[in-house]
């Protein structure tokens, strides 16, 4: 490459050409996944915001979206629904992020264990677990039950039915999104790194901080905006768990097609819910590039 | 010869085949102990006399059906919904028109079947609370269930908005006979909603469906909670705490109705005859307390008159309640139902 690197000026027609040969097969190659994007993502998304803009009569008209604004609930719902996907975002990174550094240390042997026990909920029934967290958590359920005979607490506290019961759930459920790629980031990097720290100098903290950390926030980030995104579309812990007065969107979008006679007000629910998280993807990728510039992840 | 019998034999197995295609209904409920009392009382029994092979399932309320019908895939022949629920569903032309040439109704109820539903049981909205909590002296009246002084505990009440407003007036000191005409203006609407928000903090769970309900009295979850009756009966029966009233109850019932361009409407309406005839129905409140909407079935005596007196239809029961006004659900729920959504997100 670099012999050729000298002579760039003469020939950067004809590598132009190649590049743009090279491009277009490229171009060829993706073009079945790229049809197959256009038929289930393009179409449907594009038929979701015709339809959002289709009244009860049938005419075009606002209306869906003038609902959104003359009843407050919308707003609210929206604010508990990036209320909640925040919340355990965080706590699954407070969760996750620990565990996941604490698998990366161990021996590979250890370390597959620990992914296996990871994983092991993924392999039950998303309805189950939550309906489990119900029995356990309820008042005269088992946290409660024991809470009171080791004298911790007296009265039953309300650890669900709302949102805490909502939280706990949700972050038991999502914390395999963020482990994994936070370990995957963690596994790939070099030890040699932190040795070469601590022989410069740094005390264990330091290299930590300094260059183990930044090193794995391309993990942390990909997890977090999985957990995030994931966690908007949530329906089924937030109904069982939530004690019916945790509305997330999703579960607006069910009661407005079961009260509505026409698809338009569900379907400007999901309009605006799709146009908000592609905002907040938008800023987050902002973000998260001049993290990964600071973190000196090359 | 062998081919012959091996032709005679498939041509066989075809009819039997092509009957059996027939005479299939898929057939969708509430699920729960009310499902099950329909599949024992009238399902499984009706199956054996007419052959007609019924595939249950339980299914989310006419929503479906509305999804169903606009998507021109219809799968369900026969949905069970409370009756309004199905007048609005009928008003929105989800509903083949019944056939009361096969379906008998000679012998109902006036005003328990419509051109588009036919009534399969009488239930009551009551509110029912925990007999260990509160002993003989529970709650009597709505107002009782509003009063956290009396009767400290945490209450349940209905996630949605029908069967929630009437309670909430009544305990506001309105007449019972006056109920749906105060409902019938926003203002009105707002009145209840705001003694509902009197209450909120008390309330834990509102609640989306009978069986979670009755599992929320049988955990001992909530001391107090609005339901439907038969729930509560069978709670009882698996050995909940569990107490209620038909005082101020809403009277109402569930019916049977068949989804447009459904796949078997022919052996669906022969199956809603079925039935419908007394010695079906009178055996439904062996199973659940629901009361029957065809009045021969307290005639074939096997209801016998303590199990009648304990029917929400039963006369003297029936003196004490709130009969649910479909009219008003047809022209309001909408409206009422955004409004409450407003106060449940509070």
């Amino acid at each position: 490459m670099a012999a050729t690197d000298i002579n760039t000026g003469l020939n950067a027609a004809g590598l132009r050409t190649d590049e743009r040969m090279e491009r277009l097969k490229l171009f060829g190659l993706a073009s079945p996944a790229l049809l197959l994007v256009l038929v289930i993502l393009v179409i449907p998304v594009g038929w979701l915001f015709y339809v959002s803009f289709i009244g009860a009569d049938g005419s075009f008209s606002m209306e869906n979206y003038e609902r959104m604004i003359k009843r407050k609930s919308y707003a609210r719902i929206f604010q508990t629904t990036f209320e909640i996907s925040l919340l355990t975002t965080g706590l699954c990174i407070l969760i996750g992020y620990p565990l996941a550094y604490f698998m990366s240390q161990l021996p590979n042997k250890w370390a597959n264990l620990c992914l296996i026990t990871v994983l092991l909920p993924f392999w039950t029934s998303l309805l189950v677990r939550t309906y489990a967290w119900l029995v356990l958590l309820q008042k005269k359920g088992l946290v409660n039950d024991w809470g009171i005979s080791l004298g911790l607490w007296e009265e039953p506290i309300k650890i669900v039915h709302n949102m805490n019961g909502t939280l706990i759930g949700m972050v038991h459920i999502m914390l395999p999104f963020l482990i994994l790629p936070v370990y995957g980031a963690m596994r790939a990097i070099d030890r040699d790194y932190l040795k070469a720290a601590s022989n410069l100098g740094a005390s264990p903290a330091r290299a930590f901080w300094t260059v183990f950390f930044p090193l794995s926030t391309p993990g942390l980030f990909a997890g977090s905006l999985m957990v995030f995104v994931l966690c908007l579309g949530f329906f089924v812990t937030p109904a069982v768990l939530g004690g019916g007065k945790v509305i997330m969107v999703s579960m607006k979008i069910v009661s407005n097609i079961e009260l509505f006679v026409n698809w338009g007000a569900a379907s400007a629910l999901g309009v605006v819910l799709l146009v908000l998280t592609v905002i907040v993807l938008w800023i987050a990728s902002r973000f998260l590039k001049l993290e990964q510039m600071t973190g000196g992840g090359h | 010869m062998k081919t012959k019998m091996t032709l005679t034999l498939a041509a066989g197995l075809m009819a039997t085949t092509a009957v059996a295609m027939d005479k299939e209904v898929n057939f969708a409920s509430w699920g729960g102990s009310y499902q099950e009392a329909q599949s024992k009382a009238l399902l499984e029994p009706a199956a054996e006399n007419t052959g007609i092979k019924i595939n249950q399932e339980s299914y989310g309320g006419m929503s479906d059906v509305r999804l169903q019908v606009s998507s021109g895939q219809v799968t369900l022949d026969i949905v069970v919904s409370g009756s309004g629920g199905a007048a609005r569903a009928a008003a929105e032309g989800l509903l083949e028109p019944l056939d009361y040439d096969v379906i008998d109704v000679s012998t109902f109820y006036p005003g328990l079947y419509t051109d588009y539903c036919v009534g399969g049981d009488v239930f009551s909205t009551v509110f029912a609370y925990n007999t260990d909590t509160f002993g003989d002296a529970g709650p009597k009246t709505w107002a009782d269930f509003w009063d956290v002084e009396k009767f400290p505990g945490t209450r349940a009440y209905r996630g949605k908005v029908s069967g929630a407003l009437e309670p909430a007036l009544l305990a506001d000191g309105v007449d019972p006979a006056e109920v749906y005409n105060v409902l019938a203006s926003e203002e009105g609407i707002e009145r209840a909603i705001d003694k509902i928000r009197e209450l909120k903090s008390h309330i834990s769970v509102f609640w989306t469906s009978g069986a979670q309900h009755a599992q929320l009295m049988k955990d001992g979850e909530v001391d107090m909670t609005t339901g439907w009756n038969g729930r509560f009966d069978n709670a009882k029966k698996d050995g909940a705490k569990v107490s209620y009233s038909f005082d101020g109850a809403l009277l109402d019932y569930d019916c049977f109705a068949i989804p447009k361009g459904a796949p078997n409407k022919d052996t669906a309406m022969m199956l809603l005859n079925e039935i419908s005839k007394p010695e079906y129905q009178d055996d439904l409140p062996k199973y659940i307390t629901y009361g029957p909407t065809n009045k021969a079935a307290y005639e074939t005596g096997v209801i016998d008159a303590a199990t009648a007196a304990s029917l929400p239809s039963s006369p003297e029961n029936a003196a004490k309640q709130v009969p649910v006004s479909l009219e008003w659900y047809g022209e309001w729920e909408t409206i009422a139902a955004e409004m409450y959504q407003e106060m449940l997100t509070e």
